[in-house]
């Protein structure tokens, strides 16, 4: 499974949406490939993905797309990000 | 890389900002004055919220102010600054700011590890909450598990 967490600089914020997905999913013993991506190279990086995390912001320009587009509010609340992860994987 | 370090001079406490580009020239200035960037970083973060939104405020109080790596970036950098009074950024969720954080990295691949770090810290919720009321750099580097 591939997951890609989106921003605008594809440094900070979803370098830590990253980072985050990754011990939610190790938590619930899922394996997934998660990429921190910026809006620039989203077309390469997502192609594929099953799921994308990311900011009410990004959602319009992320457009149309055959992933999961999650929204995600607080990027350092684990259980936010795993009831999301778990609703969009179950 | 580990994470970049928490410099006394990149740490303001109670500082005042009229409005969120205020807030973002102080984790600039911030910045400048540890040697992480030049002037011009603080424009760059403030056009990347221009541009995309207020999306760095990415928890409750906190917002996570940066650009991409480029000239105006001259080492891994970390700044705090508290805001004595909040500042409303336009974010859905999460306003008022109370703490900016200031983040400049010399490049795109190795600052993982460092952001790992900065998840570390405030995964815990009482983290941001502890750094807007805190009234010292050392309690503020205590916070962000710097050794002191």
């Amino acid at each position: 499974m591939k997951i890609v967490a989106i921003c605008g600089a594809g440094i900070g914020s979803s370098g830590i949406l990253k980072i985050n997905a990754e011990r939610v999913l190790k938590r619930l013993g899922l394996e997934a490939d998660v990429t921190a991506a910026h809006l620039g190279s989203l077309a390469t990086d997502a192609a594929d993905a099953q799921i994308i995390l990311t900011s009410a912001e990004f959602v319009d320009a992320i457009g149309k797309t055959f992933a999961d587009v999650i929204v995600v509010e607080n990027y350092f609340d684990t259980e936010e990000l795993t009831r999301k992860l778990e609703a969009a994987l179950g | 890389m580990a994470r970049p370090p928490l410099a006394e001079a990149a740490i303001v406490i109670g500082a005042e900002a009229e409005d969120w580009r205020a807030a973002v020239r102080l984790a600039g200035r911030a910045l400048v004055e540890s040697g992480a960037a030049r002037a011009g970083y603080a424009d760059e973060m403030i056009r990347m919220i221009e541009e995309h939104g207020p999306y760095v405020v990415i928890a409750p109080g906190l917002v996570l102010a940066h650009a991409r790596p480029g000239p105006e970036v001259l080492a891994d950098g970390l700044a705090v600054v508290t805001l004595a009074t909040p500042v409303f950024f336009g974010h859905p969720y999460n306003d008022p700011v109370r703490v900016v954080l200031g983040l400049a990295t010399m490049s795109s691949n190795d600052h993982l590890e460092s952001i790992a770090d900065l998840a570390n810290v405030f995964n815990d919720s009482s983290a941001i909450a502890d750094l807007a009321a805190a009234t010292s750099a050392a309690e503020v580097q205590r916070i962000m598990g710097e050794a002191v």
